[in-house]
């Protein structure tokens, strides 16, 4: 199953369905990552984690661990 | 009759904006009880009797953050007549997100859409007529910044504390959802009140912990609840939680499409984001960060802070406080324990307060210069993979930073950490990094032991590092901060030109509590070991002495002396040391001298190092000086650790763990090294293994996995397909 750490920087997806529970999954629904939300990986920083992705609008920053628990769609082109 | 107004919305919507323009300087700042999260109220310009409650940023109401558990406990008890919502109007969904779960609570609410400068600028409009329709509630442009539509706003909240306005609020949810909600409405309408039934229902819903315990439904209502509940859960596929989520952002999603027209479409690149292009860069980002870091603390510790603290306490407080009172009082021939009480214990203790301020003013400055502009969450971004092993954050950075120069600024830099857990746990261990006060006994006993080698000071500096990185993993396993890990998740916030007035009174603010918290900590314990360095037993009597060669410290030198022979050093002139050392650290040099009769030595000590050479053999020398570098802070640093605790019983933890973690560490340093030396096995040594295997066993443990917290609720999810 693809997560949102997968997804190469200057990549696309969509949000399938967040995995976890409690303040984790309920953090991340809240800022906006929810079922259906298209997300942009902006870039990594500097030191390889977090990611920084484009989400309805605004810069989030999100670790790679806490990624993992995004599911995404599959096939996604990568869009600039 | 007093009409209170809360100030709800995101953080970096621009609220303290507001708030100060609301309130101008008729503010009080406190905190919340319990917890570290400021509380700030105001009254409201130009409308007596109206009071403007600020409340913590949020994303959300829901029952997992201190902040989120203030703001709901806040508004669901203490019923404030309205709510101003600022809404950042660049970021509508998420703001909106907020708004939808603020208008459930059943307070007239009013819709601030800030930043509008903004929007116009990048050629959006939004509907402000059409959005209020959508959502239900009054709307109002502002922009903060420009002070355009406060008075506007003021006014129509503070209006609805007289008359309040019938909300009608749109269906958020979809057709199965709104059912299942009108049921649980259905069943709890007689034990809640009207204007909160929603807001509850929506909550139960949503099988909110902190609800189901403040209403404490009979174990029926709750099952006929959860049928509905799981009825609905089936037929959409999801759980309850995350049904909720969606539909509001579906909502929400629909409302912004109806209301904004946007000019261009697509990922947009902002000027923001051209910034990080650069600023966050893979191969620049770290170059351009220490060059930052470099500049505060050059500022803040090198030059000026440096400067104005040495001024403030050489000249002002030197020359004139503490000559003009001497003169006068020889004039007046006041008795010497008087003089010695005003001048060295008052006056001393007062100036050791206000000498930090100037330095701390500065450095207060320039953080909140970096946090205004946006700076500071890109800190956090580039420094969070080192921090966050060892249970900090990326913030914790510029606290350890300045700590190197002097722990007291450095702990009051750790109020731009948000989180809780990772605030306290910075605090504990930043007094680890040797500042410059410890430097003299690093220099004393480099001199006098280790024949001047190079390799003592970096070894203190590493010595430091490496505390702060155990303890970070200590603690972080330990039930105090573990708990819930909330998911690094942080906005990245667009730059912009800090606002002046903004930085300018949170600089004031925060050199004003520490001299307020910190300072009768340090004025009183200066008293006191003025007292007990002054005086001592002569024949039976009290008198005072000419130093600290027959006080009432040395005499409890001695008596305390005996629990650090464990340690190496068991003589009562090292206990004397390190108890002034509580004082300021370097005075542990100045005490030597003394104590070994050279009224005043060079900053190295370099007069005693035969004295030491003697007095300590290599291995208790390196285990005194582990103890002195990691023990207690002085009494400055405990008031700064006073300050941003907001609690004295976390005070006192701090600097227990301290303490204990230094006489654990100079105790298993003595103990092996000594076994090492050849000498036999005692049962000090078995302490030592003990201490060891302690260690050993709270660094590599598993973390506790479940907690009990009245805010957390864990839920297993079922998985679907």
């Amino acid at each position: 199953m693809r997560t949102l750490r997968d997804v190469p920087i200057g990549g696309t997806a969509t949000v399938l369905r967040l995995r976890g529970a409690g303040a984790l999954r309920r953090r991340i629904m809240d800022m906006g990552i929810t079922k259906g939300t298209v997300v942009y990986v902006r870039k990594v920083a500097p030191l390889g984690d977090p990611l920084e992705v484009t989400v309805r609008g605004y810069e989030l920053s999100i670790r790679k661990s806490d990624a993992e628990n995004v599911e995404v769609a599959d096939d996604e082109p990568t869009r600039a | 009759m007093n009409t209170t107004i809360a100030l709800a919305g995101n953080p970096n919507s621009g609220k303290t904006t507001m708030f100060n323009d609301l309130t101008g300087s008729a503010q009080y700042v406190g905190n919340w009880p319990g917890v570290t999260v400021e509380k700030k109220e105001g009254a409201l310009r130009g409308h007596p009797g109206v009071i403007v409650q600020d409340l913590p940023g949020i994303y959300s109401l829901s029952p997992y953050t201190s902040e989120e558990v203030i703001t709901r406990d806040y508004l669901v008890n203490e019923r404030p007549d309205a709510i101003i919502n600022i809404v950042d109007g660049t970021n509508l969904e998420r703001n909106l997100y907020l708004t939808t779960q603020l208008l459930e609570l059943g307070i007239p609410t009013i819709v601030a859409l800030n930043m509008m400068d903004v929007v116009k600028k990048s050629g959006d409009t939004i509907d402000r007529e059409r959005l209020a329709h959508k959502l239900g509630c009054e709307v109002v442009e502002t922009s903060a910044l420009k002070g355009i539509g406060l008075k506007e706003v003021a006014e129509r909240a503070a209006a609805y504390g007289l008359n309040r306005p019938n909300m009608e609020l749109p269906h958020v949810f979809t057709g199965s959802v709104e059912h299942a909600i009108a049921h649980i409405e259905e069943s709890i309408e007689d034990r809640v009140e009207r204007p909160l039934l929603r807001w509850y229902a929506v909550k139960l819903f949503e099988r909110d912990e902190g609800v189901r315990s403040a209403l404490g439904l009979p174990g029926g209502t709750m099952e006929h609840i959860e049928r509905h509940i799981a009825d609905c859960e089936r037929e959409l596929d999801d759980d309850a939680e995350s049904i909720i989520t969606n539909q509001r952002y579906l909502h929400v999603r629909h409302i912004v499409d109806e209301c904004v027209r946007h000019r261009r479409s697509g990922i947009k690149m902002t000027t923001s984001d051209r910034i990080d292009r650069v600023v966050t860069d893979r191969i620049l980002a770290l170059p351009i960060f220490a060059t930052v870091m470099f500049v505060v603390y050059y500022l803040s510790v090198t030059t000026v802070g440096t400067f104005v603290t040495d001024y403030t306490n050489d000249t002002i407080f030197g020359e004139f406080v503490h000559g003009g009172l001497s003169s006068w009082f020889e004039s007046m021939a006041v008795a010497p324990w008087l003089t010695g009480l005003v001048l060295d214990g008052i006056v001393g203790g007062v100036g050791a307060v206000i000498g930090f301020v100037p330095q701390m003013l500065v450095l207060f400055l320039m953080l909140a210069l970096l946090e205004d502009c946006g700076y500071m969450a890109r800190v956090a971004f580039i420094m969070d993979r080192i921090f966050r092993r060892f249970g900090l954050s990326g913030k914790s950075f510029i606290p350890m930073l300045v700590g190197s120069g002097c722990s007291v600024p450095g702990i009051m830099a750790s109020r731009t950490i948000e989180n809780e857990r990772d605030r306290r746990m910075t605090v504990m261990t930043t007094s680890f990094i040797p500042c410059g006060a410890k430097m003299p006994i690093v220099a004393l006993f480099a001199g006098a032991i280790f024949g001047g080698a190079w390799w003592v000071a970096p070894a203190a500096y590493f010595i430091g590092v490496a505390a702060v990185v155990v303890s970070g993993i200590i603690l972080k396993k330990t039930r105090a901060f573990s708990g819930e890990p909330a998911p690094f998740v942080m906005e990245l916030p667009p730059y912009h030109v800090p606002a002046m007035g903004n930085v300018l009174r949170s600089t004031w603010e925060r050199g004003w509590s520490f001299i307020k918290r910190a300072g009768t900590i340090i004025l009183v314990s200066s008293v006191v070991l003025w007292f007990l360095q002054s005086f001592g037993l002569s024949d039976g009597r009290l008198a005072m002495v000419e130093d600290n060669n027959g006080s009432l410290l040395a005499a409890i030198g001695n008596v305390v002396a005996p629990l650090f022979a464990p340690l190496g050093f068991g003589g009562w002139k090292p206990a004397v040391a390190t108890f002034t050392g509580l004082i300021a650290k370097e005075n542990v040099v100045g005490t030597f001298g003394v104590l070994y009769g050279f009224a005043e030595v060079a900053e190295d000590g370099a007069e005693v190092w035969a004295n030491i050479a003697r007095d300590f053999t290599t291995l208790s020398a390196f285990s005194f000086l582990l103890f002195n570098l990691l023990c207690a802070p002085c009494f400055a640093a405990m008031g700064a650790i006073r300050t941003e605790m907001h609690s004295r019983k976390w005070t006192a933890a701090a600097i227990a763990y301290m303490t204990v973690f230094a006489y654990a560490v100079s105790l298993m340093v003595y103990q092996f090294g000594s076994l090492a030396a050849g000498k036999g096995f005692t049962p000090w040594s078995g302490v030592a293994v003990l201490a060891l295997a302690a260690l050993l066993y709270m660094l590599f443990r598993q973390p506790r996995a479940d907690h009990a917290g009245a805010i957390r609720f864990q839920r297993k999810v079922e998985t679907h397909g």
